[in-house]
């Protein structure tokens, strides 16, 4: 029979790997779990809060830039774009980073509508993300509670 | 090559105005074994490096910077402190990666880095090293003195006889007093070996800028001009030879005209001041002559230009890091209060998303009356603590909280209340709202979702005696009294600020599988 870690343990394969599969998370988020260790064991629930935060300074500004109706500075909406790519390469955040590169085309081209679409897919892509690693978070913590080991998951 | 080389304790400066990466390379590094200070802006990191000249062995630095561009840096750290530069990027384009190699960087990476990359960082120290070698040994003017330095230099890099790592034997590293102290040295067929102090080279500089322009002064005038008695000839042939060097690596990167104003004319803001002055009026800084590296190394404490004001991270801590993230949650604020993103974003469909409250189902009417303490409660922040207190104490006599209901296995829809549901909360959301038809949409739109619409239809009833079964099952197998259901929650309100169309998850029918529970609840918050 299953023990209750057990079953905690497959659900946060499943749901890992799950990730992965809907290109939410690349393996650079693998590398941070590497990373992870008895020195720092919440190593990668920092990195990403840090990214997190990161994302809605940054998505804030952007939206600040967009809102100068008229005298829209595409250069900075640029900029911070290109900062919210190299942060979103840093956890892979997959999906994040997708949308950083045609939002950067479109900050080049100066298409303040391709601008606004892809500032309102960010918003919600990152959102969806912290969700998913709460979740994923979550189900770690209870294994831990539950007395168990958080196993690698191997993509 | 000689016994192992190992790079343990190499001295790295990172800087990146990303505080995630910074984290990130600070780890890395680490478990390389490397000696890590970290850096935000680029010129707290020259004020760094400025400060303890020899305080590090290699510099990594992010290209896109907000106070300065990297390559600016990184000519600044070529020229005043010779010290190795890796750029990096997130951006591979080939054009800056060309542009990184004029300026002088030895290597290029982009991001996201692995570590093998970093593993071998040591290389570029260890080569600039090398090739400041053979550089000496092309100007050097002593018999055989140049080799002595090469023979002895590489047997030290390279072990003789022992290890040899940067950390511990960091004075043995010291090129430049190795070979400056090394005067006495009766196995040397070389001639003594002067000290070329700061004073000296002072003396040195004024003399060659007296002559004039570079190709006039010849080392006779020099010396003349010096007016030291104990000085050689010769002394002052091989010290123009390496000054020369190091001026030709300084017009390689710079607008430079010709040293003979003594002034560096380097366009670039104030700071490059401290290189100006340091050759017009030492003052506090010291000039320690480094045959084995650059030049001139120069420290200057008199650094008159304040620095940015800006937050600085402290090099030798970790990157700030929010409280709340220690326990492994992701620090959640909500809501997000970005009134400028609310302009532009028009989703009439959901009112107010941004700015409204996250519970604003307690102002429903489906909640039995017994639940109306619930109702005063409203505050953005409190899911959890809503939660908890829909699961701890139940406002309603009737109600029955998670600890009866999972004892309980054979409890079915009706014999709950209306707030066990939202004890159980989001694990089980998904599958009851999901089997809840049409009016799925409703519910979302409106509410948090732990609270789900009105079930006195009974067609929801039937809908919900399914999940609800299946869902304590899972409980009741478990035998976790507690899931942090809280934790769960928090992350709704997330939801409720998106409209529904966007919602990744309405699509989707769950699986009843106990296996994907999660999953799709995953999938459901999406």
């Amino acid at each position: 029979m299953d023990t209750l870690v057990a079953q905690l343990q497959r659900q946060l394969r499943d749901y890992t790997i799950s990730l992965y599969h809907q290109g939410f998370l690349d393996d650079q988020f693998t590398e941070l779990k590497k990373l992870q260790d008895e020195c720092s064991p919440d190593f990668v629930a920092e990195v990403v809060s840090l990214f997190f935060e990161d994302c809605e300074k940054l998505i804030s500004n952007m939206a600040r830039a967009l809102d100068q109706t008229g005298n829209v500075d595409f250069k900075l909406v640029g900029s911070s774009v290109h900062q919210l790519k190299g942060s979103s390469s840093s956890v892979g955040a997959k999906r994040v980073k997708g949308l950083c590169i045609t939002f950067k085309e479109c900050c080049d081209s100066q298409n303040f509508g391709g601008c606004v679409r892809c500032l309102q897919q960010v918003d919600i892509e990152y959102k969806s993300l912290k969700a998913k690693l709460q979740d994923l978070f979550n189900l770690e913590q209870q294994i831990v509670q539950a007395g168990g080991r958080i196993p690698q998951v191997d993509i | 090559m000689e016994k192992g080389f190992t790079p343990v304790g190499l001295r790295v400066l990172v800087v990146d105005d990303d505080p995630t990466w910074l984290k990130i390379l600070e780890k890395m590094l680490k478990k390389c074994s490397y000696e890590v200070t970290t850096c935000g802006l680029a010129r707290e990191a020259l004020r760094l490096l400025r400060e303890r000249k020899d305080g590090y062995d290699i510099v990594i630095s992010d290209v896109n910077m907000p106070d300065m561009d990297g390559f600016k840096l990184l000519e600044h750290v070529g020229l005043e402190l010779d010290l190795p530069v890796i750029m990096m990027s997130v951006d591979g384009e080939t054009s800056r990666v060309m542009k990184g190699v004029q300026h002088g960087a030895c290597d290029y990476l982009l991001k996201p880095i692995r570590m093998k990359e970093l593993k071998i960082i040591w290389q570029h120290v260890l080569r600039k090293k090398l090739q400041e070698v053979k550089d000496i040994e092309g100007s050097c003017c002593y018999e055989g003195g140049a080799d002595w330095i090469i023979r002895n230099d590489e047997a030290h890099f390279l072990g003789g006889g022992e290890d040899v790592s940067f950390g511990k034997r960091r004075k043995d590293f010291d090129f430049e007093k190795k070979l400056l102290q090394d005067e006495s040295d009766p196995s040397s067929s070389k001639k003594a070996r002067v000290v070329w102090s700061f004073e000296l080279h002072q003396k040195f500089v004024n003399a060659v800028n007296q002559i004039g322009c570079d190709h006039k002064a010849g080392p006779k005038k020099i010396l003349d001009l010096m007016n030291v008695p104990w000085l050689t000839r010769e002394n002052v042939a091989s010290h123009l030879q390496k000054y020369r060097l190091y001026l030709s690596r300084l017009e390689k990167g710079k607008e430079l005209k010709c040293y003979s104003g003594g002034a560096k004319n380097i366009d670039s803001p104030p700071k490059d001041a401290d290189l100006n002055s340091g050759h017009q009026s030492p003052g506090k800084s010291s000039y320690a002559f480094s045959v084995g590296s650059s030049l001139l190394h120069k420290a200057t404490e008199t650094d008159p230009k304040p620095l940015a004001s800006a937050s600085v991270s402290d090099p030798n801590s970790d990157v700030h890091m929010p409280p709340k993230a220690k326990k492994t949650r992701i620090g959640f604020d909500p809501p997000l209060s970005s009134t400028a993103f609310d302009s532009l974003l028009p989703w009439n469909d959901v009112p107010d998303p941004l700015e409204s409250k996250p519970p604003i189902l307690y102002e429903n009417n489906f909640l039995q009356p017994s639940q109306s303490s619930y109702v005063s409660n409203s505050a953005p922040s409190l899911m959890e603590e809503e939660m908890k207190l829909s699961y701890e104490t139940p406002a309603g006599g009737t109600c029955v909280n998670a600890d009866e209901f999972l004892k309980s296995p054979t409890v079915t829809l009706q014999d709950l209340d209306l707030s066990a549901p939202s004890a159980i909360s989001c694990m089980k959301l998904q599958e009851f709202s999901s089997n809840v038809t049409n009016s799925t949409e409703s519910i979302l739109r409106s509410l948090s979702w732990e609270f789900p619409e009105s079930h006195h239809s009974g067609s929801l009833d039937t809908d919900l005696d399914f999940s609800w079964l299946q869902g304590e099952h899972f409980l009741a197998n478990t035998g976790l009294q507690n899931f942090q259901f809280q934790d769960y929650s928090s992350s709704t309100s997330l939801l409720s600020e998106l409209p529904p169309h966007l919602w990744f998850g309405n699509e989707r029918l769950p699986d009843p599988d106990e296996y994907s529970l999660l999953v799709d609840q995953g999938l459901f918050i999406s």
